[in-house]
């Protein structure tokens, strides 16, 4: 397969976006994270003992942006957690596919969980299977399904992945 | 097995349950005597649900305690269960969590065992050209894989390592076996799995189930939102001997005020939801309870949150460790609405649920705060110190007293 130069540039624009969802999320800026979907996007939590066996539980199943603003404004003034910061570690992005306006694009994550006394461990490892497409002028999540091979959760999971 | 009672020197030191010495959560001698006395006492144990093993052959693995177990169904369609121990070195006979098989192998020796866990071949027992093998006086008979007593209640499967253990519906008296009936009256799917580590003593987690006092106060994820009022009808039933539990919910409104004067830190509703379909629910089991938690001691949680239908399996791992199986349930005759209603509304339940995920850190805080002083106690006066049933308040932990009262009974202090 022959490289283009717009192929290069469609990757380096999704590796942008995934760096952007990671940042986002690990600045604490997750009023801002709903915004890097589109209003009806999907994003998904599961881990890969369900995913491999086809059953449709997903820790987490936002629908819409709404939903994920609702995440959000739970963890702000509902639940109650011990406070904790993610630092997000992505790799090996690959874009998949880009049909019909829709992108698929994948990449392995790990997630090093912070605690407020400052002890750090591995919280989530996994890989993401992305439909991207274009809103508004820029790439957003249309779909975003995160699996963890991490299967048991320490404690509890708040923040998103 | 009598190593674990000789190890321990503890008596209980109150004259009720109404209070407990935080040293139970922390001490591992109390830990292993629960092995034995407990996980491997009178109760029974939950270990996996029939349509997990539908097709002879199919088995799971799981635990009781802190015993291995594996759940096969056998040739005949009867559920097996058996300790996942070679009986010859000790090692797992399944080391995979399911699959399905004519007969287990335990790779290391190539020892065979029938799906009931009787020993059916040894390799080469003759030994090789009249040399080695097994001596005549090995009795394969009493060399199988230990085996407990299984009883299946609406799908659900349980084991049993004693004698002594009353039939289950016996074990959990009619009135709570009803509850069983009314959530899983038909047949059951699995729609999938949560596994929940909790940095606390599995009993922590035991007794959150059944205080149904904290429920309103540290999940206030409904409250915040103003989705469901707190002041809805139900109440607590305990089983006659006060082992095991259920708390519901029904639609009743006793009137806002009730609560109104309490310091409920949630009634401020400034907060809306942007979007209520995930709190969207069906009345499917032909009543208005529309939250049902319940206990099976004890390791079992029935659970009814709305539709988000599951059971929960207690898994100890060590005396400040445990693992939270959670297995999300539906109907085989869901339909595609259904189903997505379900995996909606189970946004509030599991390791991530909007009304659930508090209950993995507070048990970890009564861990590290409990370990420095182990002599020191907790106090469970909500209610009296009576264990009996209460209807129209949940602000009771008689409960969380029947709870205590199974574990002195079983452990024998």
């Amino acid at each position: 397969m022959t490289t283009t130069e717009s192929d290069l540039a469609l990757r380096l624009r999704v590796e942008d976006l995934y760096a952007e969802y990671a940042h986002t999320i690990d600045d604490d800026r997750l009023e801002e994270w709903p915004g890097l979907f589109t209003e009806r996007g999907v994003y998904r939590v599961t881990t890969r003992e369900n995913y491999d066996n086809g059953l449709p539980l997903a820790m987490v199943y936002c629908d819409g942006r709404g939903m994920m603003a609702d995440r959000i404004s739970a963890l702000r003034t509902a639940n109650i957690f011990e406070p904790h910061v993610y630092c997000h570690m992505l790799s090996a992005v690959r874009v998949l596919s880009r049909e019909g306006g829709i992108i698929r694009a994948r990449c392995n994550f790990s997630v090093l969980r912070t605690m407020q006394e400052g002890e750090t461990m591995l919280f989530a490892v996994g890989r993401t299977f992305d439909k991207i497409v274009e809103d508004g002028g820029r790439l957003r999540f249309a779909e975003r399904l995160c699996v963890l091979d991490s299967r048991r959760v320490d404690t509890l999971l708040v923040i998103p992945v | 097995m009598s190593s674990a009672s000789a190890a321990v020197d503890f008596a209980w030191p109150f004259e009720d349950t109404s209070r407990a010495p935080f040293r139970v959560y922390t001490d591992a001698d109390i830990y292993a005597l629960e092995q034995e006395r407990i996980f491997q006492g009178p109760v029974w144990n939950f270990l996996a649900l029939e349509c997990e093993i539908p097709n002879p052959g199919d088995y799971k693995t799981t635990f009781a305690g802190d015993a291995p177990i594996i759940v096969a169904r056998a040739k005949d369609g009867a559920i097996n269960a058996m300790l996942n121990r070679c009986a010859h070195k000790g090692a797992l006979v399944c080391y995979k969590p399911k699959g399905n098989v004519a007969e287990f192998n335990c790779v290391y020796h190539n020892w065979t065992y029938d799906l009931s866990g009787n020993l059916t071949g040894v390799a080469f027992r003759k030994g090789v050209g009249g040399k080695g093998g097994l001596s005549d006086e090995f009795e394969m008979k009493a060399n199988g894989l230990r085996q407990l007593r299984v009883e299946t209640y609406n799908g659900l499967i349980f084991g049993t390592f004693s004698d002594e253990t009353p039939p289950f519906v016996d074990f959990i008296g009619a009135e709570l076996a009803s509850n069983i009936d009314r959530v899983f009256p038909k047949k059951l799917k699995v729609l999938g799995y949560h596994c929940q580590v909790l940095p606390n003593n599995w009993k922590l987690y035991a007794e959150n189930n059944k205080d149904s006092y904290h429920a309103s106060l540290l999940h206030v994820f409904h409250n915040t939102f103003g989705v469901v009022r707190p002041n809805m009808g139900g109440g607590v039933k305990i089983s006659d001997n006060g082992w095991h539990h259920l708390s519901y919910t029904q639609r009743e409104s006793l009137g806002d005020e009730v609560v109104a004067k309490e310091k409920v830190r949630s009634l401020q509703e400034q907060y809306k939801l942007n979007d209520v379909t995930m709190m969207e629910h069906k009345l499917e089991l032909g009543d208005q309870v529309t939250n049902a938690i319940q206990t099976v001691f004890p390791s079992l949680v029935v659970q009814q949150i709305l539709n988000a239908l599951a059971v929960r399996q207690i898994q100890p791992k060590g005396v400040d460790r445990t693992e939270l199986v959670w297995t999300i349930l539906g109907f085989e005759d869901d339909d595609a609405d259904m189903q997505e209603l379900r995996l909606r509304v189970n946004n509030l339940v599991g390791p991530a649920g909007l009304i659930s995920m508090e209950d993995g850190c507070v048990g970890g805080w009564v861990q590290r705060a409990a370990k420095a002083d182990p002599e020191a106690m907790t106090i469970m006066p909500m209610g009296g110190r009576a264990i009996e049933a209460s209807k129209g308040s949940r602000i009771t932990e008689a409960a969380v007293r029947g709870f205590w009262k199974g574990w002195r009974e079983c452990m024998k202090v």
